[in-house]
């Protein structure tokens, strides 16, 4: 058996899942975008631009979503950042596993069962109640973008915590000594040093939270109320209650497009800073 | 060797340890140590792993705290001045550069960190110049990966003598270095310390590096000094069986001294073999000791006379011969042979005999352990 031969054997299995799984739909999804709803839902074989034409109508599930997907993703790493610090340089290494199982514990349990926690929290006889009992008014938070970005900042914090860390515990200390050897005082290595060698996690940690934001449908609809929707809920809703399939597919390939766009965009900016280094990974 | 290099001996120490001592937890890394070390020397702490030159070197840096005792450089108390406050500057084991930094921004790193900064004219040429001296021109831009083990010492060396400091730090820099590399990087960095009449204090392993660069040697063991002295000193001059071991190669033989005359002992060994020569202070007679005897010291020959012999194996090292010899009463021991000495005979092959003998006074008198 030649090598290539092997090669083309041991690659072939995942070839054949990334044909049927991915690349199969999105052609099918493509060619969807271009057709007709069937009288009865569905789809219905033809050629028209009209379904892209359409978009505008669901202008607010792309506002939403191209919104809070990167105020999501920032939220996240402003609170990530810290802990994952925290738990790679300051935390006792005793302690550091516990730790980081309470970092993951929330991921035990269904996303769904998690946010009718936050329903509950953030509805009528949660936190606003309390506010209220301490004379602080009935503030309104279940059903808005604050809702929203709370559950998404909950759901995929330990998303944009692991990678971060990871780049943090790999950190060479000796480059710190280094650093205060060469006369930086702690605060000033940490943005010299730590900061600009933890950013492949933060890069990392920032993509995976992003791409899969773009998709998010779950936490919108049920801490959103139907008023703060993103692309996600318009699939939904389009495939599944109005069943208009080639108008669902089209606004489809327009996420994936706006998600290529970005997400290109995002890694030549990180390469450019890296300053082509080939050890930095984005992914 | 060193002679006309230090001239500043009476000039107040550059850096001194005073009773310093370490604990990590109930673990003593360092005890007592008091050590001054005179401005423009080349200082090596020297000894096995774990023996306590690292964390003395670490206390210098301030990296480690003192458990008691102080440390001071040039005149100052500097137990509680953190690291980027002191007047030193130090090349690590495994260089630790900036791997998202350039070359020059990495040699460039210590300038930029003064208050107030001096200008990016001002740093561009010290930069320059560093690169020069460590004979790197041209490398500047490029990154830390693209660089050779050895470029990225010079580099490491460049980032700190940049600084000008006062001490340099050197934490066995030659460690990840390959042997011929590391003999070229040893007089290199001898010239070096000579050119800028920077002290280098170095922490290393290799008895063979301390004894070619150091003007003074601190021998460690067991977190406490063993002895400080200059090369030859510590060779001609150990002052227990331990230095005598570790600077160069030693026979030891124990006995009890005979005789004291001042400060000349007389030790009767295995077999009533007799040893005559310096005895260390504390040494009395009619007490247990140990000769040491450098193998140099003896010579082998064919003609009768000496203590018979039997050569059991031989090692050829270019200008010498080592052979290990073994002797009935006094068990094995090593014998180097120069070439001129052995010029005009032919080599001892295992299994010949011969005779062992040497000068009066060569042993040297030790107290046992």
């Amino acid at each position: 058996m030649t090598p290539r031969l092997r090669t083309g054997l041991l690659l072939a299995p995942a070839a054949l899942w990334l044909l049927a799984m991915l690349v199969l739909p999105l052609v099918v999804v493509l060619v969807f975008s271009f057709g007709e709803r069937a009288a009865a839902g569905g789809y219905s074989a033809a050629f028209t631009l009209e379904n892209f034409a359409n978009l505008g109508t669901r202008w607010a599930a792309f506002k939403n979503t191209l919104m809070l997907a990167p105020v999501g993703t920032f939220l996240c790493l402003l609170i990530a950042y810290p802990l994952a610090y925290y738990l790679a340089v300051k935390a006792d290494r005793k302690w550091r596993t516990l730790l980081l199982i309470l970092v993951i514990v929330p991921f035990w349990t269904s996303i769904l069962i998690r946010s009718y926690a936050w329903i509950y929290l953030l509805g009528g006889q949660g936190i606003p109640r309390l506010f209220d009992s301490l004379g602080l008014g009935n503030p309104r938070l279940i059903n808005t973008p604050f809702a929203v970005l709370t559950g998404i900042v909950y759901g995929y914090l330990p998303l944009m915590v692991f990678p971060i860390f990871v780049s943090l515990e790999r950190l060479d200390k000796r480059l710190l000594e280094a650093s205060a050897d060469l006369g930086s005082p702690p605060w000033r290595s940490f943005l010299q040093v730590t900061l600009p060698l933890s950013m492949p996690g933060v890069a990392t940690g920032c993509m995976l939270v992003f791409i899969l934001l773009m998709g998010e449908f779950l936490i919108p609809a049920m801490l959103g109320g139907g008023k703060v929707f993103f692309v996600g809920n318009a699939l939904v809703d389009l495939f599944l209650q109005s069943r208009n399939w080639p108008f669902g597919a089209a606004v489809a390939v327009a996420l994936v497009v706006i998600m290529l766009v970005t997400v290109t965009g995002y890694m030549r900016a990180t390469r450019k800073w890296s300053g082509g280094r080939d050890d930095v990974s984005l992914m | 060797m060193a002679a006309g290099r230090v001239t500043q001996v009476d000039d107040s120490p550059i850096a001194e340890l005073r009773g310093t001592t370490k604990r990590f937890g109930s673990v003593v890394a360092a005890r007592n140590l008091n050590l001054a070390i005179r401005p423009g020397e080349f200082l090596s702490f020297l000894g096995p792993s774990g023996c306590g030159k690292t964390t003395a070197l670490r206390m210098l840096a301030g990296f480690e705290t003192p458990s008691e005792g102080a440390v001071f450089l040039d005149g100052r108390q500097m137990n509680d001045v953190p690291a980027h406050r002191r007047p030193v500057n130090m090349v690590f084991q495994h260089y630790a550069l900036f791997p998202h930094l350039t070359v020059a921004e990495n040699i460039s790193y210590g300038l930029r960190q003064r208050r107030p900064k001096p200008s990016k004219a001002q740093i561009d040429a010290a930069v320059e110049r560093a690169l020069e001296t460590m004979r790197l021109p041209g490398f500047g831009p490029r990154r830390i990966w693209e660089m050779s083990g050895g470029q990225q010492q010079r580099v490491a060396l460049a980032r700190a003598i940049v600084n000008e400091p006062k001490v340099l730090l050197l934490d066995e820099p030659m460690a990840a270095l390959d042997k011929k590399l590391r003999h070229d990087m040893q007089i290199e960095l001898q010239t070096l310390q000579r050119q800028l009449g920077i002290t280098f204090v170095l922490v290393t392993h290799d008895q063979e590096e301390a004894l070619s660069m150091s003007d003074r040697i601190c021998i460690m063991r067991d977190g406490e000094i063993a002895q400080v002295g200059s090369p030859r000193d510590l060779y001609d001059r150990p002052t227990s069986r331990y230095v005598a071991d570790f600077v160069g190669k030693s026979n030891f033989f124990d006995g009890r001294i005979e005789r004291l005359d001042g400060s000349t002992a007389k030790l009767v060994g295995p077999g009533g073999t007799i040893f005559v020569g310096h005895a260390n202070e504390g040494l009395g007679s009619d007490q247990p000791a140990t000769a040491s005897l450098r193998p140099e010291q003896i010579s082998l020959t064919r003609d009768a006379g000496g203590l018979p012999v039997t050569v059991v194996n031989r090692i050829f090292l270019g200008e010498h011969t080592e052979y290990l010899v073994r002797n009935p009463d006094l068990g094995p021991f090593l014998v180097l042979a120069s070439r001129q000495a052995e010029a005009g005979t032919h080599n001892f092959e295992p299994g010949e005999t011969g005779y062992a003998s040497w000068r009066e006074g060569a042993a040297l008198i030790l107290s046992k352990d």
